[in-house]
C-alpha cells in the first residue's frame, strides 16, 4: 500500500464531512465557511490526480472569488434564518428518497462497463517536471482554439444580454457629467448685476 | 510540441463565421458612438452582414466537405444550404419586424447584435463536426433568444415566457450535455466521427450507449418542441414580441434540424433501432396533440405555436423513415415550414400597430374588406400549412410521408394523415374568419411598402416554387450525402 491512499481517504474524509456540514448548519455564513472547505479538499483531491491545473483553478475562482461574494451576499442579506430552516425536516423524506434513487442509477450506469477499472484504467503518471497547466495551455490555443474563442463569444453574449437587460436610466437619479462640468465657462455659473450704490440706511432706533 | 511547430488552422472554410463575428461586434461598437436618429444604419448595417455572409457561404457551395480547426469544423453542402437559408430567413425576419420593434422602442443596437450572434450560433451548429463545438454553438443560440425574448422587459409576459423559455431550454442543454457526456465515456472521444467509429466497435446493445440516447433524445425534443419536451413551446411563442416569436419559429428549426443530423445521423447511425423508437413516439404524440389543441386556442400566435409541435412531429417522420431519401424529405420539411411560418408570424405583424397586436383570431375576421391583398396572402400561408396541393406546404407533407411508406411504416403514414386533416380545421377557420365575417374594426393597416414586399414575395414564392421542388429535394438529398457517416 503506498502512501496515496491514506492522504485520499483523509482529503475525502474532510470533504464529505465539510460538504454535510454545508447543509446542516443552522448559520449561512457557516455553511458558506464549511463550503470553502469541501472545495479547498476537493482541489487537494485534483492535485492528488495530478491535475494542479484544476486544483488550482479551483481554489482561485471558486474559493477566492465565488466563495467570497457569496460571503457578501449573506451577510448584507438580512436573511431569516429560521424560516429558511422550516422546511429542512418537512423536505427530508422526498429529498431523501431523490438522493437515495440518483445514488443508486449513478452505480448502476458508472458500474456498468466501460466505466470500470478495466474499461477506464489509470492513466500512465507523468515525470515530475511534467506541466499540466502548460499542456492544457497548448490544447486550449492550437488543437481547441475554435471552442475556445467560440466561449468567449458567449462570455461576450451573456455582457450584452445582462446589460442590455439590466440597464435601466433612472430619472430620479443625478447624474454628474465630467466633460460638462470641464467644459463650463465662467459666463454660464456668475452673473454680474449691475445695481446702483445706495446709501447706508441708519438703522435701529 | 511547440507552438512554432503547430500549423496554423486553415481559416478560408470559416471565412463566414469570422465576417458575421467581426459585423456583430462592429455593430455592437458602432451603436454605441450613433445618435438615436442613426440607428437606421445599424438596421442596414445587420443586413449588409447578412448578404456579405451569405455571398461568401455561396462562393464554395457545391465543394466537398472540408474540415478545419483540427477536424472540428466542416464545411459541406448540408451546413452550405442551411446557412444560406437561416441567412435569408433572418433578413427577412429584420424587415418584417422593423416597424413593429419602432413602435415598441426595441429597435435598439443589442436586438441587431443579438440576432446577428443568434444567426452566428446556428451557422457554428451547422457546421459542427465535433460535439464541443456543437454544444458551443448551441449555447451561442440559445443565450441570444433567451435574451431577446427578456428584450421587452417592461412586458410580464414577455419576462414570464423568457424565464420559462431560458429555465426549460438550460434543462435541456444539461440533458443533451449529459448525453454527449456518456458519448465521451464510452468512445472516448468528442469526435463525431469519431464517436460514429467508436459505438460500432463497442456494439449497438452496450448499456450506457442506450443511456446517452435517451438523453440526446430528450434534449433534442425539447429544442424543437416535440410532445412531451414542448410545454415552453406555446407560452413562449404568446408571451415574447411578435418579431421575437418570428425569428424563434424559423431559422432555429434549421438549427435543430442541424443538431438531429450532425448527432443523431452523424454520431449515432449505428444505433437507428433504438432511436428510431423513440422518435416514432415522440412523432405521433406530437402530430396528434399539436393538431387537436390547436383547435381550442383563440389567440393565433398560440395556434400557431402547437401547428409548430404538429410540424415538428412530420418533420421527425422523415428522420425516422432512416435513408438517404427521408432525411432529404426532412430537410426540405425543415425549410419549407420555416418559409410558412416566415409569412403567418409576417402577416401578424403587419396587421399590428402601435399598442395594438393583431394576436387574436378575432383580429383576421373580415380581413378580405380591409386588404384583399393580405388576405389573399394569408390564405396561401394557411393553405400551405394545412398541406394543400399546388403550396410547397403539400409537396413537403408528402415527400416525408412518402419516407415513411419507403421505410415500411404505412400504419405512421395514415395516422400523420388523418391528424393532418384535423388540423385543416383551424388553418381554413383563418380563411373562413378573412373572408366570410365581417371585419370589427375599420384600422388602417399601416405596415410598409419594404415589409409588404417582402411578405408578398414570401408568400407567392410557396406557390410558385412549383416548378423547381424537385430541384430543391434533389438539392437537400445530396445535401444530406455530404454527412461522411451514412452507409
Amino acid at each position: 500500500m503506498d502512501l496515496q491512499l491514506p492522504i485520499f481517504y483523509f482529503f475525502a474524509t474532510i470533504l464529505v464531512a465539510a460538504a454535510s456540514l454545508v447543509v446542516t448548519l443552522r448559520n449561512p455564513v457557516k455553511a458558506a465557511l464549511a463550503l470553502v472547505l469541501a472545495f479547498f479538499s476537493a482541489a487537494c483531491l485534483w492535485v492528488l490526480l495530478e491535475a494542479e491545473f484544476l486544483g488550482i483553478v479551483l481554489l482561485l475562482v471558486y474559493v477566492g472569488a465565488v466563495m467570497v461574494l457569496f460571503l457578501f451576499v449573506v451577510m448584507m442579506l438580512d436573511i431569516n434564518i429560521a424560516q429558511l430552516r422550516s422546511g429542512f425536516g418537512e423536505y427530508l423524506p422526498i429529498g431523501g428518497i431523490v438522493a437515495a434513487l440518483m445514488l443508486l442509477e449513478m452505480v448502476l450506469v458508472l458500474g456498468a462497463s466501460g466505466f470500470d477499472l478495466q474499461g477506464m484504467p489509470n492513466p500512465a503518471p507523468q515525470p515530475a517536471d511534467y506541466s499540466n497547466t502548460r499542456a492544457l495551455g497548448m490544447l486550449v490555443y492550437t488543437d481547441y482554439v475554435y471552442p475556445f474563442e467560440l466561449a468567449a463569444v458567449v462570455l461576450l453574449v451573456s455582457i450584452v444580454a445582462a446589460i442590455a437587460l439590466t440597464l435601466r436610466k433612472r430619472k430620479d437619479t443625478r447624474y454628474q457629467n465630467p466633460a460638462e462640468q470641464m467644459a463650463v465657462r465662467r459666463d454660464d455659473r456668475v452673473r454680474l448685476v449691475k445695481m446702483p450704490s445706495e446709501a447706508k440706511r441708519e438703522s435701529g432706533r | 510540441m511547440n507552438l512554432l511547430t503547430q500549423s496554423y488552422p486553415d481559416l478560408v472554410p470559416a471565412v463566414p463565421e469570422l465576417f458575421v463575428l467581426t459585423m456583430a461586434c462592429i455593430i455592437l461598437l458602432l451603436d454605441l458612438v450613433l445618435s438615436v436618429r442613426w440607428r437606421n444604419a445599424s438596421f442596414l448595417l445587420t443586413l449588409y452582414t447578412l448578404l456579405g455572409a451569405s455571398l461568401l457561404t455561396l462562393q464554395d457551395i457545391g465543394e466537398a466537405g472540408r474540415y478545419t480547426f483540427n477536424g472540428m469544423f466542416v464545411d459541406d453542402l448540408l451546413s452550405d444550404v442551411l446557412k444560406v437559408g437561416t441567412y435569408l430567413l433572418v433578413a427577412c425576419v429584420l424587415v418584417y419586424s422593423r416597424r413593429y420593434m419602432l413602435e415598441r422602442k426595441l429597435f435598439r443596437g443589442e436586438y441587431f447584435v443579438l440576432v446577428l450572434f443568434g444567426v452566428l450560433g446556428m451557422m457554428v451548429l451547422a457546421s459542427a463536426s465535433h460535439m464541443l463545438t456543437l454544444y458551443m454553438g448551441l449555447e451561442l443560440m440559445a443565450l441570444s433568444l433567451y435574451t431577446l425574448v427578456a428584450l421587452q422587459r417592461d412586458s410580464r409576459t414577455a419576462i414570464e415566457a423568457a424565464m420559462k423559455y431560458f429555465v426549460l431550454g438550460a434543462l435541456a442543454s444539461g440533458m443533451l450535455l449529459y448525453g454527449i457526456s456518456m458519448l465521451y465515456g464510452v468512445t472516448g472521444t468528442l469526435d463525431i466521427a469519431g464517436v460514429a467509429a467508436g459505438v460500432r466497435a463497442k456494439g449497438v446493445d452496450n448499456l450506457t450507449l442506450g443511456f446517452a440516447v435517451v438523453f440526446v433524445i430528450v434534449g433534442i425534443g425539447f429544442k424543437l418542441g416535440a410532445v412531451p419536451f414542448h410545454m415552453w413551446v406555446p407560452d413562449v411563442y404568446e408571451g415574447a414580441p411578435t418579431s421575437v416569436t418570428l425569428y424563434i419559429a424559423t431559422a432555429p428549426k434549421l438549427a435543430a434540424f442541424a443538431i438531429i443530423m450532425r448527432l443523431l445521423v452523424g454520431g449515432l447511425v449505428d444505433m437507428a433501432g433504438m432511436w428510431q423508437d423513440m422518435l416514432i413516439l415522440l412523432a405521433v404524440v406530437s402530430i396528434a396533440l399539436g393538431n387537436v389543441v390547436a383547435i381550442s386556442q383563440s389567440n393565433i400566435k398560440r395556434m400557431l405555436a402547437y401547428s409548430t409541435i404538429a410540424h415538428m412531429g412530420f418533420l421527425l417522420l422523415g428522420i425516422i423513415a432512416n435513408s438517404e431519401n427521408g432525411f432529404g424529405s426532412a430537410m426540405f420539411y425543415a425549410l419549407v415550414y420555416s418559409f410558412m411560418s416566415l409569412g403567418a408570424f409576417g402577416v401578424i405583424l403587419l396587421l399590428s400597430d402601435q399598442g395594438f397586436e393583431a394576436d387574436k383570431l378575432e383580429d383576421f375576421r373580415g380581413l378580405n374588406r380591409r386588404s384583399r391583398w393580405l388576405a389573399l396572402l394569408m390564405l396561401i400561408l394557411m393553405f400551405s400549412m394545412a398541406g394543400i396541393p399546388p403550396t410547397a406546404g403539400f409537396f413537403a407533407k408528402m415527400a416525408v410521408i412518402q419516407a415513411v411508406i419507403e421505410a415500411g411504416q404505412v400504419w405512421l403514414a395514415v395516422v400523420a394523415v388523418l391528424f393532418a386533416v384535423v388540423g385543416a380545421y383551424y388553418y381554413l377557420r383563418v380563411v373562413k374568419l378573412m373572408y366570410f365575417d365581417d371585419p370589427d374594426q375599420q384600422r388602417d393597416i399601416t405596415a410598409g411598402w419594404d415589409a409588404r414586399l417582402l411578405l408578398a414575395g414570401n408568400a407567392l414564392a410557396l406557390v410558385l416554387v412549383l416548378p423547381w421542388i424537385g430541384a430543391l429535394l434533389d438539392l437537400c438529398a445530396a445535401a444530406i450525402r455530404a454527412i461522411p457517416a451514412l452507409p
